[in-house]
């Protein structure tokens, strides 16, 4: 999401004055929080948060580094769950064989994260914290329905991913918690996906995008979820997707869908789209999207929503 | 490489052995820079520097009622908070305007807004500070009192007796009006078979270079000397404006250029919060830095094109074209920019439209009016990009209006080679051009009848691909006739001083500049090449006004051309000197000597005969030892400045191949060509990365740049997130080829490169994506060719 200027052209790229605390544990960062509230800011991978601080668009008294904390790095699978830390980086997701083996969709999704300097840094804590509605990986954690870990003073909390995302740059953590975790059921075996995303440039930030999970039997979805993301103030796990579930898509099932996803949407205006432009491409998206999952080239010849 | 026509009738200077004309050679300066060696104006440093940073007004225009800084006066390390009125009593304002531009008129304009400020952006006091974040600290504490004025911010209206007038004392918003009138216009539109008219736009944009616009000024009270660091294109510019506006002779102003991350025709220009360090060293008497951030940069860094521009063709059935008109409007901002004025580039528009073809008759008006916006003066290829946009659209548009193909029409109708010297419709003198040439050459590259069938069989799967095809021509080597005869201190000649040190190495001082298109590079290879000397033992020391000879600098795609010349003609008198003393030194004539691989040698068969660093050595030390009454001269300098041509006309021909989604409005740029012709090439591939880097420039153009304005003057992108640059991953290879017609009015033949890419690669992409859309039977006109742009001109949002 571009940043807002009301205005506002006095130079600033020098942060205000802060201090800094380099957590030792999860639960000094815990103490350091819970002291400081929301004069305190967590660091992660910083790309995000060091933009806006010296641009003085935050102003935190304190930052609190928790990016040395191992034990929030790392990818695990167990009993059909996929546990990726709070600290795992973007490139960590790109080059691993457990998400390439259970979560595919997420390593597609990297892909068309920011640029490799941005990806070695950024982490997927960091990413669903800064809840941006344009970024990919939220929009992949409604697909995946994932489960948000998080840690506070009076301990841990489970939020579903449906649940966690509440606007623009904002979530349900709360200043005294710590995002640590996210959890994946196993996606199974015969699962598709179909990750794409509309941007002007490559790295840059989806004017309107796509992440998809699907089970196609017998030429027909048995299961389909549709995460778009900057089609609004969140990312939206589309309710639509019902409607191409269990039936033979033809192109009046698929007219209906993606009229049924027209209404689903509300999304913003900025400087690279309309919200009229918004709704055509995620239509477009979607077409595309099912015909590629069905293998269906003809669901997309002229038609362009 | 075809040559158009011989260089001359013997081996020349540059056609000794060894020489290093033609061939890539690595740039001198690469390891310095690969290795962080660098020195921008960001990395000095000097005792007691101190930093500003200038608080700037958020309104488009309004009037400054109160500034209120005694709380950050009392914010620790700030030096000083300082109004425009404050500063006035240092700097005297000044008017953007030049005598041969008739008409052009300007308000005086201050270091520092006083009472008003113009756009949004304008300084309007300077915080100064012992560091960078302590007076971004006490900016925020400094509140300003405005009273918001009507803000005139379209071109459209600028001019409507309704619109508020910018500048009560100008009477108007209008800036400049240039009418042209050639042959019989009305005639030929009459006799036409058919006339076609068309509305180009083009978007506001600005330079973006990577190190943006910095200065280290240093007011040394004891000499009475004021030291400029300052990424600058043109440091003998930077001298005369500052000392003028300072009350200072120029010989107590140097201006030091080290390192420069970029520039683009940007930082060419004299800026106001440039001016204002100037003035806040002198006043504080202390030495002061200005770094400007990226928002300030977009907010202050001159803009560019936003141009909105009618124009009309007519043509016969035959592919005759009869003739071009135009009406071109375009928006400067509050002010013309100084010293070289804003409206060069309407006026280039005016000059360059119809170009390259043979047709006689041509009407044109170019009116530039005032705006509450930044203002905007010369960046990269002035002017070039719309005259090339527009009357390309246009050829382009009559060969589908009488169904021809778009090369035949250029072929049928662009000046013949044979034709020069000869002048064009607005009376531009060209010596010799190489259009079809460049064509045909074009055309074998790009293989076109195979992309044309390509075309047709991927239509029949629905993917719409397009070419587009752009000849245009390019002012180089501009003399005297640019700014001098306008009244501007800008040099149109450069000087270069050669000399041979004690050991043999030779130190080069030429006024011509360097921002990483490779001056030092082609510098030394002239001198290496003329003297007989290897590369490694040149020296290059540029941009300095107190250790080079005078000069323009470089801009206007003139270094090569001019610098390289002098450089030439400087190094052959050094040459001829060493050569005497050699003789005296061998008991030989001079023209049975030459030199070779750093040595004297027998010109019949190179036999060695003295070592250059001996012949040092016995000048230098030993000059007891040469025959009576010979002194030795072992430097020499030479100036150049073309006198016989006002500019170098260089031409070429891009094409564009690219995919357009027709349900997204996402276009694919698959491959970029250029042939053109800039003379002698002295090192290929910087002349191809010239090139390249130039289409780049062009191709953010087409597609992503646009400076978006509100309609109360509020630049909405000013960054990098929302403001698109072009980058790499989007960008198609680009093909270069060359045809070679050297210009005579030097030894060295060679015209200038640096703005041939990007003078045609958006009218290329322009007419590729109208052949993309052709059966949509739409016709787009505007650039960036955003995905908002081709999806509403598709009808499908
Ligand atoms: C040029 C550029 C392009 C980019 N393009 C994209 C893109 O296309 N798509 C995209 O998704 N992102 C993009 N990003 C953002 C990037 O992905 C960031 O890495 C990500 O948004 C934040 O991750 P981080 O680890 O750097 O977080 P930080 O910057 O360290 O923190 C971001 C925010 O989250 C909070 N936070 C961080 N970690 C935690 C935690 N564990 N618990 C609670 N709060 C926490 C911080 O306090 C801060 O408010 C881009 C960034 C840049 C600079």
């Amino acid at each position: 999401m571009p940043i807002v200027w009301a205005g506002e052209v006095t130079p600033k790229m020098k942060a205000s004055a802060f201090a800094y605390a380099r957590a030792t544990s999860v639960a000094n960062a815990l103490e350091l929080l819970t002291a400081h509230g929301e004069k305190a800011k967590v660091l992660s991978g910083g790309q995000s948060l060091l933009p806006a601080m010296n641009l003085r668009l935050i102003a935190p008294e304190l930052v609190v580094d928790i990016s040395e904390l191992a034990e929030l790095r790392g990818v695990v699978v167990k009993g059909g769950v996929l546990t990726i830390g709070a600290l795992t980086r973007h490139v960590d997701l790109l080059k691993s064989p457990e998400i390439a083996a259970h979560a595919p969709l997420l390593r597609d999704a990297v892909t068309h994260v920011a640029h490799p300097a941005i990806r070695n840094r950024g982490t997927i804590g960091g990413s669903l914290a800064q809840a941006d509605p344009a970024s990919e990986l939220p929009a992949c954690m409604l697909t995946l329905g994932a489960t948000i870990v998080v840690c506070g003073p009076s301990g841990e909390r489970r939020i579903a991913a449906n649940q966690f995302f509440a606007g623009i740059y904002e979530t349900a953590l709360t200043p005294q918690e710590l995002l640590v975790a996210v959890e994946l059921p196993v996606i199974p075996k015969s699962s598709t996906h179909f990750f794409h995303e509309f941007a002007r440039r490559h790295g840059d930030y989806a004017i309107v995008g796509l992440a998809a999970q699907a089970l196609v039997k017998d030429g027909q979805f048995a299961d389909l979820r549709l995460g778009f993301f900057a089609v609004g103030d969140r990312p939206l796990l589309a309710k639509s997707a019902g409607k191409l579930v269990d039936v033979a898509v033809t192109p009046a099932v698929l007219a209906e869908a993606s009229s049924a996803l027209n209404d689903e949407l509300d999304p913003l205006e900025d400087q690279q789209a309309t919200p009229t432009m918004r709704r055509h491409l995620a239509k477009v998206l979607l077409t595309r999207c099912v015909s590629s999952l069905l293998a269906r080239p003809d669901l997309c010849t002229g038609a362009s929503a | 490489m075809t040559s158009a026509r011989a260089n001359s009738e013997t081996l020349s200077a540059l056609d000794r052995p060894n020489s290093y004309i033609g061939k890539t050679v690595p740039r001198p300066n690469l390891d310095r820079l690969m290795q962080g060696r660098g020195l921008y104006v960001s990395d000095i440093e000097l005792p007691r520097m101190a930093h500003v940073v200038f608080l700037r007004s958020p309104h488009a225009h309004a009037k400054i009622n109160g500034i209120e800084a005694s709380t950050a006066k009392q914010m620790p390390g700030v030096i000083a908070v300082v109004s425009g009125r404050e500063l006035s009593t240092v700097i005297t304002p000044w008017v953007g305007v030049l005598s041969h531009l008739k008409g052009l008129k300007s308000a005086p304009q201050s270091a520092i807004a006083v009472d008003r400020v113009c756009w949004q952006g304008e300084a309007v006091a300077a915080v100064v500070a012992s560091s960078r974040a302590q007076a971004e600290d006490a900016a925020e504490l400094v509140s300003i009192e405005y009273e918001e004025l009507d803000a005139v911010t379209d071109m459209r209206t600028a001019l409507d007796p309704a619109t508020a007038v910018i500048h009560a004392s100008l009477g108007d918003n209008l800036a400049f009006e240039r009418n042209h009138d050639a042959g019989a216009v009305d005639q030929a539109f009459a006799e036409s078979d058919e006339v076609v008219e068309a509305d180009f736009v083009f978007g506001r944009h600005t330079g973006v270079t990577l190190e943006p616009r910095a200065v280290v000024a240093d007011w040394n009270a004891a000499e009475a000397r004021l030291t400029i660091y300052q990424g600058t294109q043109a440091p003998h510019m930077v001298q005369n404006i500052a000392a003028l506006h300072l009350g200072l002779k120029e010989s107590q102003v140097r201006v030091v250029c080290k390192d420069v991350g970029g520039s683009f025709g940007i930082k060419v220009h004299i800026y106001a919060d440039e001016m204002a360090t100037y003035a806040l060293s002198k006043l504080l008497r202390r030495p002061v830095k200005f770094v400007a951030d990226r928002v300030e940069s977009f907010n202050t860094d001159i803009h560019a094109r936003d141009h909105r521009c009618k124009g009309k063709i007519g043509v016969n059935r035959d592919g005759t074209i009869t003739a071009f008109e135009i009406d071109d409007l375009t928006g400067i901002g509050p002010y013309s920019m100084y010293p070289r004025t804003s409206a060069i580039e309407a006026n280039q528009v005016v000059n360059l439209v119809g170009g390259p073809y043979a047709t006689r008759n041509y009407r044109a008006r170019a009116r530039v009016v005032f705006q509450n916006k930044n203002v905007m003066c010369q960046y990269r290829a002035v002017g070039h990009p719309i005259a090339c946009s527009v009357t390309e659209g246009l050829v382009d548009l009559a060969a589908m209006k009488i169904g021809m193909d778009p090369i035949e029409i250029r072929r049928r109708n662009l000046i013949s080679d044979n034709a020069y010297p000869c002048a064009s419709p607005s009376g531009l003198r060209f010596e010799q051009l190489s259009h079809h040439a460049a064509l045909a050459k074009l055309i074998g590259m790009m293989d076109y009848d195979a992309l044309r069938a390509e075309q047709v069989a991927l239509r029949t799967r629905n993917i719409h691909r397009g070419i587009g095809i752009a000849s245009f021509i390019e002012v180089t080597n501009p003399s005297a006739a640019f700014y001098g005869v306008g009244g501007a201190k800008i040099s149109s000649q450069d000087g270069v001083a050669v000399r041979l040190d004690a050991q043999g190495s030779v130190i080069c001082q030429t006024s011509i500049t360097e921002q990483g298109q490779g001056s030092e590079s082609l510098t030394a290879q002239i001198v290496g090449s003329v003297l007989g000397v290897s590369m490694d033992r040149v020296r290059v020391i540029l941009g300095d006004t107190d250790n080079t000879p005078y000069g323009g600098g470089t801009w206007a795609s003139r270094g090569a051309g001019i610098g390289g010349e002098a450089a030439l003609q400087a190094t052959k008198v050094l040459r001829k000197n060493i050569l005497d003393v050699a003789a005296a030194i061998l008991q030989a004539a001079p023209g049975e000597l030459d030199i070779v691989n750093n040595a004297v040698v027998n010109a019949v068969d190179s036999t060695p005969r003295i070592e250059l660093s001996e012949l040092a050595r016995i000048v230098y030390f030993r000059p007891d030892t040469l025959p009576p009454g010979i002194q030795a001269e072992l430097m020499a300098t030479r100036h150049f400045v073309p006198r016989e041509y006002p500019f170098a006309f260089t031409n070429g021909v891009q094409a564009s191949w690219l995919e357009v989604d027709i349900d997204t409005g996402f276009i694919k740029l698959l491959k970029h060509w250029v042939v053109e012709d800039c003379g002698t090439i002295i090192n290929p591939q910087l002349v191809d990365e010239q090139i390249r880097g130039g289409v780049v420039q062009g191709l953010g153009a087409a597609l992503f740049e646009k400076c978006v304005y509100d309609e109360r003057g509020q630049l909405t992108n000013a960054n990098m997130a929302d403001y698109l640059v072009p980058m790499s991953g989007e960008m198609p290879d680009i093909d270069v080829g060359h045809v070679v017609s050297p210009t005579m009015e030097s030894e060295l033949g060679a015209k200038g490169a640096g703005e041939a890419g990007t003078a045609g690669a958006a009218a290329a992409v322009t007419n590729a994506v109208n052949d993309a859309l052709r059966p949509f039977g739409t016709i787009i006109t505007e650039i960036p060719l955003t995905p908002q742009v081709v999806l509403t001109a598709l009808g499908r949002i």
